[in-house]
């Protein structure tokens, strides 16, 4: 057994545990335990792999596993890691590890809950670990579907429909990402003879250009519908907004992450010549999500709605830097997909407790929590900082470098989408700083809010680690910046190769 | 009759001496040992499939009339796993009063029907698979009238027959101009005689529409949904998988061998039915409430996708076909065995039924997601496999716009298998089924369906094996 393939392998063993579980109280112990677990494996594969580096080891894709699983179509079961996946999957056992905690009173269905919930969880890890299209595409499909039953049975508000909308939404993503997938892998060979799903195989060949200009687009938009692509975001405030707070944390944190992801490892490193032609595309596209997504945020009172459009401003920022290719654009792109991950899962984490405390979301209901809930505010308003770009915090760091990177070249337009984009931090900064006053500050509007408890035990957990992470990058962005940049250079080379500026 | 010529038709011979079996226990065994008829036709069956996948000579027989190789072999093998399971799934009803005396009567129907199918999938002259093709088809008419006291199921057996009829006088019209014109009906003749002229075209045309009756293809597939629910819902099981399978399976041999020169009109065919099947079923499917019609519209849109399979003739075509009916017989009798299960239990088969279901029956309602997970083509079950190799097979030779509209067409069904599993886990209901727990044959069959859902997809040798038996134009 590889160290990679044992991020699906524990979660799986964690299911069929729960479901072996006849005493319901003894799931969350067993979650957290498997989820625990998972968190120290993914220290021990970061550790793993930065002394594999200082070694000296420069391979492109490192532990790499490889076997061999429909021979006819040359499909594997691949698995392999550099620098980017090992962050996005930290990333992933962090979030998941504060989601256990963070949905610790479940009582409805809990075995069900925990069950569906780390299956989610198995399918980021399973697809973050590929480096297979096939398996890839697999593990990205199995991620989306447990959604629907997390969102239908245990949401709230007008829950069916959200489900139900997420649901297809994503799938009509798969679709379209099905079809590209098909694509590159019957131009993956010159000749014809050796077709592959292997990524690292794929990338060394360069597919025709006129395939390349019908799949990249449908690939790029597969996953972008996943990252929130304008106009194919609108799964997600309702999805957002509708799903208990751990699957919501896991939604925006990671989940959104695979299109990102997605984007940037299969769009955009096996297609780079088409990427490059039909950037400007997308790049307006995503520029539109940025700062509509802001104004939206702005507009909302419900305060899970407030943070999905944010989770849209910021996603597309990923994707925005992700298309402006070169290299500080990128590596911002990647600390921002980490960055806003943690945070938007401490955003969700709040929420959720806040609401388990105040029984509502709406912003103008609430007011001088400061003085009731200390704990819980002042996180909030460490959130809402980190989210506002503050030195010091993760925020800062990933979107200075986006900017840099992508102010970085000369042309017009893309200096024009650069400041159009920039414009979102400040209106961030408004409905961020808004919600801060409303909520927190100011006297106690509703007596009945004298009397709230403040954090538990369980929910201190959830909440410190993902501060603690947040923290971290934002004061120490160097190793994880490191760490990421050397794996960029083979994507870089592929770029610069056309299009020296 | 020599040993090799045995060992050539060794499927039909053998089918034909067990319904013979069943003909004679009928005949001699006491009134009380009747109720045993069940159990011993499916031991004997059970045998029979196990014997199918002994090796077995390859070769043809009434020069030329009957050919048996690996492919057809595979084929029919495959179909015995779906009867077998229908056989089992089928034990609870027919020990109700009402079917006492009828039993031998349905497995008598029901191999004579196999038998029929297996001679089509054989045939090697166009006589033969036309014999093949009645004898599939009226025995089924008579099972599908099996509830004959129900208004319902006699109009299903008289809309089977009727519409079978017609759609076989279109199907001769068609092989009477291809015999006009090629002056031959053995396949191998025909295929090296047929040129492209317009009345040949014709014949071809007329042939399609025969056959895509049988498939029920979009626009010929009206008389579905009717007969699936007035059937019975074991027969309904049979209909919308056995019997569709096996017409599919002859489709592609035919196709494939005797039509590769046409190549480029049928793939025109193809393409035009697989996106109005798929389509169409999937529209009509979403408004269903009877789950029975509800699994004959999905039925439907399954067939389009298979036909993905048939359109790039390749090997890998044929390979993704045969895989997926093997995936589709696990998955879609795993759904009907829920609704059997259902219907044997509370007679309820409605959708606004199962509300709740998953509260007072979890496990049955796990099976149907499960189930329906794999029709829709969701990892990590075998539906997801077979979806996938069926898209890859139409993408090899370039149908992408194809596979865009089947692939959109999944999101569609997906919509609709969702309302279920919505039903079942979200909704609540004031009168939900209450629990209750199955009989072993019951049970036994779905557990062989939920290991065929998720081993299938997993173990590629399944896949290898059909391909290493597949062939393409």
């Amino acid at each position: 057994m590889d160290i990679l393939s044992l991020f699906v392998v524990i979660p799986v063993l964690t299911i069929t545990a729960i479901l072996l579980l006849k005493d319901t109280r003894q799931v969350r112990l067993v979650s957290a335990f498997g989820m625990g677990l998972q968190l120290l494996m993914a220290a021990i594969l970061v550790f793993l792999y930065l002394t594999a580096r200082h070694a000296g080891n420069s391979d492109e894709m490192l532990f790499v596993k490889d076997y061999l699983w429909f021979k006819s179509l040359n499909i594997h079961y691949a698995v392999g890691v550099d620098g980017i996946s090992v962050a996005m999957i930290a990333l992933t056992s962090l979030v998941v590890f504060a989601g256990i905690f963070a949905s610790w009173e479940v009582e409805l269905l809990r075995k069900e809950f925990f069950v569906s919930l780390i299956l989610l969880a198995t399918g980021v890890f399973g697809f973050f670990i590929s480096i297979d299209l096939f398996t890839m595409f697999l593990f990205y499909e199995l991620a989306v579907i447990p959604m629907y039953l997390l969102i239908g049975i245990w949401g709230t508000g007008p829950k069916e429909y959200s489900a139900m909308k997420l649901t297809l939404m994503l799938m009509g993503g798969s679709a379209l990402l099905l079809v590209g997938l098909l694509g590159i892998y019957f131009n993956s060979s010159p000749d014809g003879t050796r077709l592959s799903f292997n990524i690292l195989e794929i990338s060394k060949v360069v597919i025709p250009l006129p395939a390349q200009r019908i799949f990249f687009p449908l690939t790029f938009v597969g996953f972008g519908v996943l990252g929130a692509l304008f106009p194919f975001h609108t799964w997600s405030p309702d999805g957002h907004a509708s799903a208990p707070t751990a699957v919501s944390m896991l939604h925006a944190g990671v989940l959104m992450k695979l299109g990102g992801y997605g984007a940037f490892r299969v769009a955009i490193f096996l297609m780079p010549e088409a990427a490059h032609e039909l950037s400007w595309i997308f790049i307006i596209l995503t520029s539109i999500s940025v700062v509509y997504g802001a104004f939206g945020a702005l507009a909302q009172k419900d305060l899970k709605y407030i943070n999905a459009y944010s989770s849209v401003s910021h996603c597309g920022l990923v994707l925005f830097a992700v298309l402006m290719m070169n290299q500080t654009a990128m590596n911002g792109a990647i600390i921002q997909m980490i960055s806003h991950g943690l945070m938007t899962a401490l955003f969700f984490a709040l929420i959720g407790m806040l609401y388990g405390r105040t029984h509502t979301r709406m912003i103008n209901e609430m007011g001088g929590l400061m003085k009731v809930i200390p704990f819980l505010s002042v996180c909030y308003v460490i959130a809402g900082l980190a989210s506002l770009g503050l030195p010091g915090l993760s925020g800062f760091v990933a979107e200075m470098t986006i900017f840099v990177g992508a102010f970085q070249h000369p042309e017009l337009f893309y200096r024009i989408v650069t400041i159009l984009a920039v414009s979102s931090i400040v209106i961030t900064a408004v409905y961020i700083l808004r919600v801060v006053a409303i909520l927190l500050l100011g006297p106690t509007t509703n007596e009945h809010f004298e009397h709230l408890t403040d954090a538990k035990w369980f929910e201190k957990i959830s909440v410190v680690t993902l501060i603690g992470s947040v923290a971290a990058i934002g004061l120490a962005p160097y190793w994880l910046s490191t760490m990421i940049g050397t794996s960029l250079h083979p994507v870089i080379e592929k770029i610069i190769a056309l299009n020296p500026f | 009759m020599s040993l090799g010529t045995f060992l050539i038709m060794r499927h039909e011979l053998l089918l034909i001496a067990a319904a013979l079996l069943v003909l004679i226990a009928e005949i001699f065994w006491n009134p009380d040992r009747k109720r045993s008829i069940s159990l011993f036709s499916i031991i004997l069956f059970g045998i029979i499939t196990i014997v199918g996948f002994l090796p077995s000579p390859a070769g043809s027989l009434f020069g030329g009339m009957f050919i048996n190789t690996g492919t057809t072999l595979l084929m029919k093998n495959i179909l015995n796993i779906g009867v077998l399971l229908v056989f089992i799934q089928s034990v609870t009803w027919l020990k109700k009063e009402e079917n006492s005396e009828k039993i031998s009567e349905y497995f008598l129907l029901l191999i004579s029907t196999l038998v029929g199918m297996d001679f089509m999938i054989s045939a090697g002259h166009f006589l033969m698979f036309y014999i093949g093709i009645e004898l599939a088809t009226i025995p089924i008419a008579a099972l599908a009238a099996f509830d004959r006291y129900k208004n319902k199921s006699a109009e299903a057996g008289i809309k089977l027959i009727l519409s079978s009829a017609l759609s076989s006088g279109i199907l001769l019209y068609g092989l009477s101009m291809i015999y006009g014109t090629t002056g031959t009906l053995y396949f191998s003749e025909v295929a090296t005689h047929f040129g492209n002229t317009n009345l040949q075209i014709l014949g071809f045309i007329f042939f399609f529409a025969g056959m895509a009756f049988k498939i029920s293809i979009v626009p010929f597939h009206l008389w579905t949904a009717d007969v699936y629910e007035g059937s019975p819902v074991n027969i309904t099981s049979y209909l919308s998988v056995i019997s569709k399978g096996a017409a599919l399976f002859i489709l592609l041999i035919i196709l494939f061998t005797v039509f590769p020169i046409i190549i480029a009109t049928w793939q025109k065919t193809i393409f035009v039915t697989s996106v109005l099947t798929m389509t169409i079923g999937n529209l009509f499917a979403i408004r269903q409430q009877n789950l029975k019609r509800f699994l004959a519209f999905s039925s439907i849109s399954q067939a389009g996708y298979i036909l993905l399979g048939f359109i790039g003739g390749n090997q890998l075509g044929m390979t993704s076909v045969i895989y997926y009916v093997l995936v589709y017989i696990f998955s879609n009798l795993g759904a009907f065995g829920v609704v059997i299960a259902i219907s044997n239990a509370t007679g309820k088969e409605n959708m606004d039924d199962y509300n709740g279901l998953y509260h007072t029956n979890p496990k049955l309602s796990l099976i149907m997601t499960l189930a329906l997970f794999s029709l829709a083509g969701i990892p990590p079950v075998a539906g997801f496999f077979g979806k996938f190799f069926l898209f890859t097979a139409a993408a090899q030779k370039g149908f992408y716009l194809l596979v865009l509209i089947a692939v959109l067409n999944t999101i569609i069904s997906l919509f609709y298998y969702l309302l279920v599993v919505k039903a079942m886990f979200i909704n609540k209901s004031e009168k939900p089924i209450e629990k209750f727990s199955s009989d072993f044959p019951t049970r036994f069959a779905l557990g062989i369906c939920v290991a065929g859902i998720v081993v299938t997809g997993f173990a590629s040798i399944i896949f290898e094996v059909i391909r290493n038996l597949s062939f393409g134009v």
